[in-house]
């Protein structure tokens, strides 16, 4: 016999991980690359 | 092709390129997922896990792409050492590997109530958990490469181009081996799929593959200005010695 399963569980986890996984990258890329162009304007300040 | 290697030109692309990407890509994202998880329909046999499709399908597109765009740097690397191939390769290896491990995992909670198992040793699962090993692999050897003198991006464009082998069998398992995965729904011209399914996933995939853009543009941009940045530093260190 089949187990009986919430499929909304398995669908909100998976949105979550998705989701949040996507969006931890995209503000991770754009705070590396604010800090790194910082970085050179300030080396060529120097 | 050669004009886009220059940085300067890159830089001034890039600048208004990137936020562009990035903000078309999340909202088209956000609406197609939206649209998928409230508007579309539940499918007949699967119910509502098919709602996980919408994130799983356009992830493993952009967990192949990536690896792709490591070959095709790779290529353009060896053969004419643009100088912006490596950083190219490199800016594509950590969203091609997010979003493999993203596929994994929305393939396993897929799997769980459509075939009652987190996980099998088929085909397509193993190939695609090759992938995230062979972009761990990969960061791991530019990592070690960048911090070698001379010749430094050589092995690592030979490990890119060598690990795409890998792209046509992951597309290819389903068709090659008996698979517990379902063979493609959409190929070249034609889809097996109902509009009200297949709308939202190309929306998505849309979405998802500018946020790639995105992120690609802004990982060159980051790797661009710290190489500056060391350049001038290191410049600024041997005139001082010299005096």
């Amino acid at each position: 016999m089949r187990e009986a399963m919430d499929p909304w569980t398995f669908v909100v986890a998976a949105y979550v991980i998705g989701v949040g996984a996507t969006l931890a990258m995209v503000a991770w890329s754009l705070l590396t690359m604010r800090s790194a162009e910082k970085r050179r304007d300030e080396a060529r300040k120097r | 092709m050669h004009g886009f290697a220059n940085p300067a030109r890159f830089l001034r692309i890039a600048r208004w390129l990137m936020p562009l990407c990035m903000g078309v890509g999340l909202a088209t994202a956000a609406l197609a997922l939206g649209w998928g998880l409230i508007l579309a329909p539940a499918e007949r046999l699967q119910g509502e896990t098919v709602r996980i499709m919408y994130l799983h399908v356009p992830s493993a597109w952009l967990g192949m792409a990536g690896w792709m765009g490591i070959a095709g740097a790779s290529f353009t690397e060896l053969v004419w050492r643009h100088p912006l191939s490596a950083i190219a390769a490199r800016a594509c290896a950590v969203p091609g590997a997010v979003f493999t491990a993203v596929c994994l995992v929305t393939g396993s909670l897929w799997g769980r109530p459509a075939w009652g198992t987190w996980w099998v040793w088929d085909g397509r699962l193993t190939s695609m958990l090759v992938l995230l090993f062979l972009y761990f692999g990969w960061m791991a050897l530019a990592q070690a490469s960048e911090s070698s003198d001379g010749g430094e991006n050589r092995a690592p464009a030979i490990f890119g181009l060598v690990g795409a082998v890998n792209i046509p069998i992951i597309h290819y398992s389903v068709i090659w081996w008996n698979s517990q995965h379902q063979p493609p729904s959409i190929t070249m011209g034609k889809s097996a799929m109902s509009g009200d399914f297949l709308i939202p996933l190309l929306a998505a995939t849309l979405g998802f593959t500018l946020i790639f853009a995105g992120v690609v543009l802004a990982r060159m941009r980051a790797i661009l200005a710290n190489q500056q940045a060391e350049a001038r530093l290191r410049r600024k260190a041997f005139s001082e010695v010299e005096f």
